[in-house]
């Protein structure tokens, strides 16, 4: 009995050494950046995995951006309220696409504040992955489900008899445009709540903050109606080049687009991201 | 060389000491436990030792690493099972694993198997591609293991792993714990309320209250400790002039209800 155990723990501390010396070794840089973007997908793939468990949410979901162009659409339309569009749901459709993309990734906070309280994201942080990848995985995520629900809004608009131009090219152009603008909310909203912290002050600041961001912008009135103070803002607003994009490639048939919407954009959501990255285990505090 | 060093650990929040100049070592093939009621500092302590929180003052040196200066390195040799229930509700058992051997890029190769080998040490192979949400409590803290030692850790890390469990799962949980030792030998280290378990289960007890070690040996030497001594219960409240109740604060009875909530 007792050589038999002797015999086994002199197996379990060669081992040991051998599992110490591999773990005490330092990761290449390639090995990091190569495991950053495959933990990236990998947190950007449960996201896919739930929504195939609960079709149901993404349904839900474009029901809003729905109700947006049937009743508010047209009865602006009707009204004739804004000048010089002549067709005031064509204007507008893009502005509601974009619109449902912000609604969609600005509670993405409100995930990590409740991985928090559940211990999933204190499981993950222990996990030898580096932790950006978290951040941008989660962005990746709200881009998946923004792009879903947007194909959904583009097929119902066009039965709604909106003007848009399909074809492959401002189809893969909006396409990639709501994965950025998804993005760019998503990784706003996980900034709030590594300064929030708890899931009530969140509720209420996100409530109040998508208010001004969808009004001051272009989403549904273009920027020259607004005094100048308010189109400041709506230029600085990340949602502005958003529905610019979208708009340029759906109505316009403009594709890619803009260098300057992408530029701004893409700046938007590489400022956040690492801002994101720094900072975003202080939730656990 | 002990796997796991801990040298004057300090915590502070503020100026509240939760964990004052803590001293322990555990070897290598140790089950450790850390006792205490709520409040002494022993989630505090792990969540030093997983490299979650830093530490004001004092040193954790894992496999030789020092926490603070190589985290992502210790995190290599390091599982952890936090308090929570943390497994993902709305995945299926089997993805719950999927995403962590993805995670930690275990080659395709390799992965089936591993997912198959660890769902048999926690006997959740009939259950692994229901929806977790569906799984009792036991089941899921099962789960959790599972995912914490894909990667074969060497020292196992678990808060609370049984608290709120019935007694038949409080078992098949330690069942799973004594399966994994069989197979890799790896280190535990527990913290809990339950001092039979701690008397059943470990080969050392730590017992702290109010951020301090009080004590710290075997069952046997805690008993002899105290003259006369028949349970742990009674070497605790000599020791600390205090009992170990497992009431808990109204936050953490909201987490728990909250979370019972989630998996029915």
């Amino acid at each position: 009995m007792k050589s038999d155990s002797s015999v086994g723990v002199s197996n379990v501390s060669a081992d040991l050494t051998a599992r110490i010396t591999e773990a005490i070794r330092p990761p290449t840089l390639w090995e990091q950046v190569s495991s950053f973007f495959s933990a990236s997908l990998v947190v950007a793939e449960v996201e896919a995995r739930k929504l195939r468990h609960d079709p149901w949410e993404v349904i839900t979901r474009v029901i809003q951006p729905i109700l947006w162009l049937t009743i508010f659409g047209q009865a602006v339309a009707r009204a004739r309220l804004i000048g010089g569009q002549e067709d005031y749901l064509t204007f507008m459709a893009p502005g509601i696409l974009a619109q449902s993309v912000m609604f969609t990734a600005i509670f993405y906070g409100l995930a990590i504040i409740w991985e928090r309280d559940a211990g999933i994201l204190q499981k993950i942080l222990v996990l030898p992955v580096p932790r950006a990848s978290f951040v941008t995985g989660k962005g990746l995520g709200a881009g998946l489900r923004a792009l879903i629900q947007g194909l959904v809004i583009i097929l119902i608009a066009l039965l709604l008899r909106v003007h848009f131009r399909v074809n492959l090219w401002t189809v893969l152009t909006s396409a990639v445009a709501i994965v950025s603008g998804a993005a760019v909310f998503a990784t706003l909203s996980m900034l709030l709540a590594t300064l929030l912290k708890t899931r009530e002050r969140f509720m209420g600041i996100g409530q109040v903050l998508t208010m001004p961001l969808f009004f001051a912008s272009n989403a549904i009135y273009p920027l020259d109606l607004m005094p100048g103070w308010l189109q400041v803002l709506a230029r600085v607003s990340p949602l502005t080049y958003l529905v610019e994009l979208l708009r340029n490639a759906l109505v316009h048939g403009i594709a890619p687009g803009a260098a300057r919407d992408w530029l701004v954009l893409v700046a938007w959501l590489l400022v956040l991201q690492v801002l994101v990255s720094r900072r975003y285990d202080r939730v656990l505090l | 060389m002990p796997l796991v060093e801990v040298d004057q650990l300090v915590q502070r929040f503020g100026d509240f000491v939760a964990v004052d100049r803590l001293s322990f070592t555990i070897e290598a093939g140790e089950v450790f436990a850390l006792l205490g009621p709520n409040g002494a500092g022993k989630t505090t302590t792990i969540r030093v030792l997983v490299t979650l929180l830093r530490p004001s003052a004092g040193r954790v040196r894992i496999a030789g690493l020092d926490v603070t200066e190589h985290p992502t390195r210790v995190r290599r040799v390091l599982g952890y099972v936090p308090q929570t229930l943390s497994a993902d509700g709305s995945l299926t058992g089997y993805e719950n694993l999927l995403v962590v051997a993805k995670l930690l890029r275990i080659p395709r190769a390799e992965r089936e198997r591993a997912i198959a080998d660890v769902l048999a040490l926690v006997r959740l192979e009939d259950a692994a591609d229901r929806l977790v949400r569906t799984y009792s409590g036991g089941m899921v803290r099962r789960l959790e293991i599972a995912q914490a030692i894909l990667h074969r850790p060497l020292l196992l890390v678990l808060d609370e792993p049984t608290v709120g469990l019935d007694p038949t799962a409080r078992r098949t949980v330690w069942d799973a714990l004594t399966a994994l030792r069989e197979r890799d030998g790896t280190t535990l280290l527990v913290t809990t309320h339950y001092m039979e378990e701690a008397d059943l289960y470990c080969d050392r007890i730590a017992i702290m209250n109010r951020g301090r070690l009080v004590a710290l040996g075997t069952a046997a030497e805690l008993r002899a400790l105290v003259g006369g001594a028949s349970t742990l219960d009674e070497v605790f409240t000599a020791l600390t002039g205090d009992t170990l109740e497992s009431g808990g604060s109204y936050s953490e009875v909201r987490q728990l209800r909250r979370r019972l909530q989630r998996f029915r």
